[in-house]
């Protein structure tokens, strides 16, 4: 059984498991009413008369905070409480496989719910004359951010067998990296902590990065930083399962 | 088949598994006795490689289960204690994707669908939702999933706790019918069981082996000839006292 092999059988286990319960309808038409409702109210999308989805995308980290959390709580806390994780973990498959494979049906999941806005890009080009390039880099800057967050919230439902703890500790964890390129954080760290490690704190801001993909620009930096992210907290996803077991 | 060796496991201070060691040949039914926490569930677990033992070796048809855990454990058909199972999925959708994990494809993975199916008497539920089954039902999806790929190795954790009289003798039945060509170990605590379908019993407890013979060695220790007494006598803590009190 080959990794990839082992993965593609977890990831569709997985992705099919979404639509086979109401989960996965209920989210995308709560993830949609949640990033249409913020856009129109709250962004007064029609009155900014420019052919633009910044103030769409901008809601996109805080919507992002609730909802993805939501969708990575059961990951692994769920398989835990129902012992279904005994019964993966003896099939002759790698960890790593099973780590990956639930990470990839959530994150694919969450981006088809992201694609789902697609009437908000019809809008925006049947109304005006929108940078599609912008667009574009900013779907995809927002998938990245939503795997970021969606990778933290599957190591912390590793580290519990109960949903609600998972939910929880993973919203204020991505709250906190959220906002950690934010004054509020960097003031606390400014007064004490060297230049280099408020610099490196601030670097860890998800704003920051996603801002930066917005304009436009797909700074090959910014790229990494996720795609570094993600693949750092499915590593210690994987080492937090393999110490639960260690004799 | 099954060889281990001064098996340890320690969960912090408590040592739940103190020093076990046995084989279990080609042809042998061994069912593992206890009260409730001597270490029976945590011995399979270890053989099975959910978990690391804290001492000791374990190898499964000359595969060592903690340095060649994917070769241990593509020989091992497991029935975790309560049969879990992922209850979004039908038992067909359950079998098709422990096949693929198996690493078993198209005819071969629907022949041992069709045969596992058949064996365990799934045909009329196969469209239902797991969650949806009876208890009995769900220890056969259980069943089912164990003996998928025919594997030379059945670890089987109470395989009958919860089943009405018919289900238990369904389920000897079928744990007889397979035991020529395989290495089986059961846990339970009812003791008929262990007349009625092992070739050889050994009683757990406190994590160490009090008792390993067949069912007739074993009751031949007792004056009553009765499989309770002999288990009672060295199991319960109060048979001690007393006995030691009257010497």
């Amino acid at each position: 059984m080959s990794f990839w092999n082992a993965t593609s059988a977890v990831f569709w286990r997985e992705f099919f498991g979404y639509f086979a319960t109401p989960l996965a309808y209920v989210f995308i038409v709560i993830f949609l009413l949640a990033m249409g409702s913020f856009t129109f109210y709250f962004g007064q999308f029609f009155n900014t008369g420019r052919a633009e989805l910044d103030v769409f995308f901008g809601f996109h980290p805080w919507l992002y905070l609730f909802l993805i959390p939501a969708l990575s709580m059961r990951l692994w806390a769920e398989e835990q409480k129902s012992g279904t994780i005994e019964l993966l973990l003896t099939l002759p498959i790698p960890v790593s496989a099973a780590v990956v494979g639930k990470f990839l049906a959530a994150w694919v999941f969450a981006g088809i719910a992201l694609l789902l806005t697609f009437p908000i890009w019809l809008t925006v080009n049947y109304l005006g004359v929108p940078d599609n390039g912008v667009i574009f880099a900013s779907y995809l800057g927002s998938w990245l951010m939503a795997g970021g967050y969606l990778a933290i919230g599957s190591c912390i439902s590793a580290l519990t067998n109960n949903q609600v703890i998972a939910f929880v500790v993973t919203v204020v964890a991505c709250f906190l990296i959220t906002i950690s390129g934010h004054d509020i954080v960097l003031d606390f760290f400014q007064g004490w902590a060297p230049t280099a490690i408020v610099n490196a704190i601030s670097s860890f801001s998800f704003l920051t990065h996603f801002a930066a993909i917005m304009e436009g620009v797909i700074d090959f930096r910014d790229l990494v930083f996720f795609g570094a992210l993600i693949a750092l907290f499915l590593f210690i996803n994987v080492v937090v399962i393999d110490l639960k077991r260690a004799g | 088949m099954i060889e281990i060796e001064g098996l340890v496991r320690r969960f912090g201070e408590l040592t739940a598994v103190g020093g076990i060691s046995l084989k279990v040949a080609k042809g042998e039914v061994l069912g593992f006795l206890g009260p409730n926490g001597a270490g029976k569930s945590t011995t399979m677990k270890m053989i099975t490689g959910f978990i690391a033992p804290s001492e000791g070796r374990i190898t499964v048809c000359g595969h060592d289960v903690v340095e060649q855990p994917f070769e241990a454990q593509s020989a091992i058909g497991y029935l975790p204690e309560g049969a879990p199972a992922y209850p979004d999925m039908t038992p067909v959708e359950f079998l098709s994707f422990i096949a693929q994990v198996r690493g078993l494809k198209d005819d071969a993975a629907k022949k041992a669908i069709d045969t596992a199916v058949v064996r365990t008497g799934l045909q009329s539920v196969l469209e239902q939702r797991i969650e949806t089954l009876s208890k009995g039902f769900k220890r056969r999806v259980g069943l089912a999933q164990a003996i998928l790929h025919n594997p030379p190795v059945l670890i089987m954790d109470e395989p009958t706790d919860g089943l009405d009289p018919n289900q238990k003798q369904a389920v000897r039945s079928l744990i007889k019918s397979m035991s020529a060509e395989k290495a089986i170990i059961i846990s339970t605590h009812i003791l008929e069981e262990v007349d009625a379908v092992c070739t050889r019993a050994i009683i757990i407890d406190k994590g160490k082996i009090v008792a390993d013979g067949t069912p007739a060695e074993l009751l031949a220790k007792s004056p009553t000839r009765r499989l309770d007494d002999v288990f009672r006598a060295l199991t319960t803590p109060d048979a001690e006292i007393n006995a030691e009190g009257r010497a």
